[in-house]
């Protein structure tokens, strides 16, 4: 208990791996057992996550990365293995421990084959994953980073549908590509901020004094990695195959958190990497928000004409991350705080959608849209839970996905209008696409006789799905603490590359104490709220960033 | 009587301590059992030939004994015969590895003799007299040992290549290898002939005591200095040496030898070459280059650097399209000599870039051996009556017949492909990072983004052995030697990995050069 107490981050990272490190050790023959010990330490694993919930300090003065464990590691090269999560991390790592469970208990009959090496596979999977959201080591990072890879690559490649070769092996290079580009660019970080450290805030607070042309090689370097994994517009061609072909675990897992490294990615990495030269600056935000533009829309342009629910639904991830990455790099507070929020409601109900493509799939073991229609007749559970899934993936009020595009949409207009109204046609285009697949499957006549005695949800599916349900009502009701945890950070981040941002703020609103207010002032933390909407758009940074919507895009 | 045996003995006593003959004891412990091996083996019943690699392992194991005594002598750096041997922590840390690789590949070979019916004790009689050669190679101070070194080696191996006598392809490959293996050493001899030319323009007044010859590497180092960068004499030794060498490590253009000679040789014989040979030659060559040619670092530098990329280009893409897994393996081992050179060139171009290029260089070596062999291992494992095991198909569905081997396949593969966090990818990493430090960013962009498709074939390997179905093929019998290896060679690859820090120390060990030479 002491060493939980004091060593809580290791915990949760390594008891997935103590599950997996057991496997081994479990009988080929015995099927069961593996089953029984892949889903115990999925549940442990939750369950030593969740007191950092409650531990969680939100107080302004405490530490920015909390839960922080450092130890020598490699010396030679001042590698550490240093762990700490922010509000940011802090979601993510829940969200992966949840939908870790989750996706675990949603293989219980779908894996027939080999289950030993899929439920150890799985839990180094959570290990790789988790190791990402807490490392603050650039080191121990891409080590996690690139770990991860290798049990995802088996999971489509054993479990997979037909085309899993193709798509495991595509979907590692793909992400190794980055990888190694970013490899190099952690390197030069590390030498230009004078080499003996892979400290994470370190570096990154080292990199805003470095010159302009570094500054953006260095942007570069680490985006490659992030855009394939997110993936942006022409670095998304893995996604649709990796997830088509992955077992519905693995397509949960690969949507719900995989993606979100990217996203973190530019977050906690490429957001303090942000050149300080406003010139070269604006060009790379603008080269940004137009490449999430692109996604959005092109993915939901894609999703309209597949024939394969699961490929619709891969599609749709395009789409939505294209969200979360414009929120990121509007650099608002609300943009910021609304595409964290977008992540969650992704891996929350994509993953749902993912998993009611599997009930059907195991049943059926068909995707096509055409095979079904009607399911409604015989499985009216099944779609009602669909239609709620549905609903919150396309962003109706009081649920998840409202709260998050609302938020990314606002932080954008105060950046420009014409992001954001492009943005908006990408929401009506979701609600399109996500309807009319309902309507396919769900409404008419049963036309196929073989779907006419489906089975209804069964228990255990419940008992994934209802969590997730449950989640995505508390998002779309109550934000608020979600909100809460992620001021801060939030705070901080839009502070660092953003600065013009809460000068405005504060020229605007003379209340507040003109004298520097840095992250301790209360006043400031107070500012990303909801509550200070009126009037923030017209201020949006006149100083930092020249006219950004007007002079600096061709159209 | 104890009169009698003190005569005879009095000369050896004083050989061994005041002529410098204790220098020599790791090589003489491996001689002594090479011959022990020759005179017993016709003694031998056919069922007792284990006893030659017991034999032989014996004689790797006090060799390595009188190596680990010599540690103490090394730090000074040692000097005997005249300025022609050293005993150094370069040389050390070398024999090290020698050591090691040979008695993994003994631990190996027991049984593959067994299932060729070829099991005669000029095997490792020959294994032995390699490794003597390799570390004349590393030891030597002097032209004419160094070359006699590498020719020792050589010839042990064109033999071993052609160990499988019945088999047309080892044929092949054992003469294919010393055609072009003579015409290379011819080169380098041509090489050397023009140094010892070079060396009789060293002034050498102000040196004390006894002179040392033309042949020594520092007279020669001293000429070249003397002579300066654009004397056209030197540029041609520089030219010919380094052709000479780069055929030995593989390097492009010099790599067409590598997988004929691959392919045909005997599995663990071609581990043995991959590595040990490989590891000599690079020491050798590094050797010639950080004493004889410092003085021109500038020159070879961008030479070094065009065949390495040219390596990693070649051995690459040619790997992609092999369906052979030994041939695969001899065109990935070209593109890791490519890294290998990288970090060479990164420690030639400035004194930062030295000693993290260098650490490179020699971590990249220790790791390269242990995952290559392992690689090889597991070739070995599949072989049995009639089938080598080496096509791409004789690995399907090896998850189902053999868990270890397809869980150590896979250790292996990820680790050379340099997926963290296994020794491989640290190797890669003090390369790439040494590259950076010295501002070679464009050199580090081509050595990260050829990862890619080393995964790609890598990864047809382990396709291979997990998600392809097994045929009637039936499960592999691993025998108690290759279970030992297999452990060895695991434990090394994942812990050079997760804690490099003990490997990191070695090879950082083995950059200090304690001898009278000065250059950096």
């Amino acid at each position: 208990m002491e060493f939980y107490n004091t060593h809580i981050l290791t915990v949760v990272l390594f008891t997935p791996l103590v599950g997996s490190l057991l496997l081994l050790f479990v009988p080929r023959d015995s099927e069961n057992a593996h089953r029984v010990i892949g889903n115990l330490f999925a549940f442990l694993g939750f369950l030593v996550s969740l007191p950092l919930i409650w531990r969680f300090s939100l107080s302004p003065t405490a530490d920015r990365y909390q839960f922080m464990e450092n130890v020598d590691w490699i010396p030679s090269i001042g590698a550490h293995y240093s762990l700490g999560i922010d509000g940011i991390s802090l979601c993510l790592v829940i969200l992966t421990t949840l939908l870790g469970l989750i996706s675990i208990l949603s293989s219980w009959s779908a894996i027939k084959i080999r289950r030993k090496e899929y439920y150890l596979l799985f839990l180094l999977l959570q290990v790789g994953m988790l190791g990402v959201f807490m490392s603050l080591d650039f080191f121990l990072f891409y080590m996690f980073w690139e770990v991860m890879l290798v049990p995802m690559y088996f999971l489509i490649g054993v479990w997979g549908s037909d085309r899993r070769l193709y798509a495991a092996i595509k979907f590692f290079l793909y992400t190794l590509i980055g990888s190694v580009i970013m490899l190099l660019g952690i390197l030069a970080l590390y030498f230009k901020a004078g080499g003996g450290t892979f400290d994470i805030p370190t570096l990154l607070a080292t990199a805003s004094s470095f010159d302009t042309k570094t500054q953006v090689l260095l942007f570069w370097a680490f985006f490659f990695a992030f855009a394939i994994k997110v993936p942006m517009f022409p670095f998304h061609t893995w996604l649709p195959d990796a997830h088509t072909e992955a077992p519905t675990a693995g397509s949960v897992i690969l949507a719900g958190v995989l993606l979100k490294m990217g996203t973190y990615g530019f977050i906690r990495f490429s957001l303090p990497l942000l050149p300080q030269d406003p010139a070269a600056r604006h060009k790379i935000i603008t080269i940004m928000l137009v490449v999430s533009v692109i996604s959005i829309l092109y993915g939901a342009l894609v999703c309209m004409m597949q024939k394969d629910m699961k490929k619709l639904v891969a599609y749709s991830s395009v789409s939505h991350l294209g969200f979360c990455t414009l929120g990121i790099f509007a650099l608002t507070p609300h943009g910021l705080s609304g595409s964290v929020i977008q992540q969650l409601n992704h891996g929350l109900s994509t993953g749902a959608l993912f998993l009611l493509i599997g009930v059907l799939y195991e049943r059926r073991h068909t995707r096509l849209i055409s095979e079904f229609g009607g399911l409604s007749t015989p499985m009216p559970n099944f779609a009602a839970v669909y239609m709620i899934a549905t609903l919150s993936s396309l962003g109706l009020p009081l649920l998840n996905g409202f709260i998050g595009e609302f938020m990314i949409l606002r932080g954008t207009y105060e950046v420009s209008i014409k992001y954001a109204a492009w943005a908006s046609i990408g929401i009506v285009l979701g609600a399109a696409y996500l309807l009319w697949l309902y309507q396919r499957v769900m409404f008419g006549p049963v036309t196929n006789p073989a779907n006419e005695h489906m089975e209804d949800l069964n228990a255990r599916e419940y008992a994934t799905l209802i969590p997730l349900i449950i989640l995505c009502f508390w998002i779309g009701i109550y934000p608020k603490p979600l909100i809460r945890v992620l001021e801060r950070p939030v705070q901080q981040i839009v502070q660092q590359v953003n600065p013009g941002y809460y000068g405005a703020e504060r020229a605007a609103a003379p209340a507040v104490n003109g004298e520097a207010a840095p992250a301790e002032s209360p006043a400031g933390a107070a500012v990303p709220a909801m509550d200070s909407m009126p009037g923030m758009a017209m201020p949006a940074n006149p100083g930092e960033t020249p006219a950004p919507a007007t002079e600096g895009k061709r159209p | 009587m104890f009169d009698l045996i003190h005569r005879i003995l009095g000369p050896f006593q004083s050989f061994m301590q005041q002529g410098g003959g204790g220098l020599l004891l790791p090589e003489m412990m491996l001689v002594l059992f090479a011959m022990g091996i020759l005179l017993t083996d016709h003694l031998l019943e056919v069922r007792d030939k284990f006893f030659n690699a017991l034999m032989a392992m014996l004689g790797v194991i006090f060799s390595a004994i009188t190596l680990w005594q010599l540690r103490r002598v090394a730090e000074g750096g040692a000097v005997g015969f005249s300025h022609s041997l050293v005993v150094d922590p370069f040389f050390i840390f070398f024999g090290l590895i020698f050591l090691i690789a040979t008695a993994l590949v003994i631990l190996l070979s027991v049984r593959y003799l067994q299932i060729e019916d070829e099991n005669h004790g000029e095997y490792y009689a020959l294994m032995l007299f390699a490794t003597v050669g390799m570390m004349f190679m590393v030891s030597g101070y002097d032209l004419i040992v160094e070359f006699l070194g590498l020719e020792t080696m050589a010839l042990s191996f064109y033999v071993l290549a052609g160990f499988l006598r019945r088999d047309k392809r080892s044929n092949e490959g054992a003469v294919k290898y010393l055609l072009l293996g003579a015409f290379s050493s011819a080169i380098l001899a041509y090489g050397f002939s023009i140094l010892y030319g070079i060396g009789a323009t060293a002034n050498l007044s102000s040196t004390e005591g006894p002179l040392p010859p033309r042949t020594n590497l520092e007279v020669i180092q001293a000429a070249i200095e003397f002579r300066g960068h654009g004397d056209l004499l030197v540029i041609l030794a520089l030219v010919t040496v380094i052709a000479g060498m780069f055929f030995k490590i593989a390097a492009v253009p010099f790599h067409q030898w590598a997988p004929d000679v691959y392919e045909g040789a005997p599995t663990p014989i071609t581990a043995y070459i991959s590595v040990a040979s490989k590891t000599a030659s690079f020491a050798m060559l590094l050797r010639l280059l950080l004493t004889v040619f410092w003085p021109l670092r500038l020159d070879w530098a961008m030479l070094v650097a065009g065949v390495a990329i040219a390596s990693l280009t070649i051995g690459n893409f040619a790997a992609i399209t092999q369906t052979n897994v030994k041939r695969m393996l001899a065109y990935s081992s070209i593109s890791h000599v490519g890294y290998i050179l990288l970090g060479i060139v990164a420690a030639a171009s400035s004194t930062l870039g030295f000693m993290t290029g260098m650490k490179g260089v020699a971590f990249y070596l220790f790791v390269y051996g242990f995952m290559t062999i392992g690689a090889f291992a597991v070739l070995i494992v599949l072989q049995r009556q009639g089938i080598i095991g080496d096509e791409l198909d004789d690995l399907n569905g090896l998850y189902r017949r053999s868990p270890l081997s397809a869980a150590v396949l896979l250790i292996f593969m990820l680790s050379l492909a340099g997926i963290p966090p296994l020794a491989g990818f640290i190797g890669k990493y003090f390369i790439l990072q040494a590259l950076i430090e010295t501002g070679h960013t464009r050199l580090a962009l081509f050595g990260a983004l050829y990862i890619v498709p080393a995964l790609y074939y890598y990864f047809r390997i382990v396709a291979h052995a997990y998600l392809y179905e097994p045929g009637n093929a039936p499960s592999p019998v691993i025998t108690l030697g290759q279970r030992i290896s297999f452990a060895v060679l695991c434990f090394v690859t994942v812990a050079a990995g997760i804690y490099p820090e003990p490997f990191v120390k070695l090879a950082t060990y083995s950059l200090f050069f304690p001898t009278t030479f000065s250059g950096h």
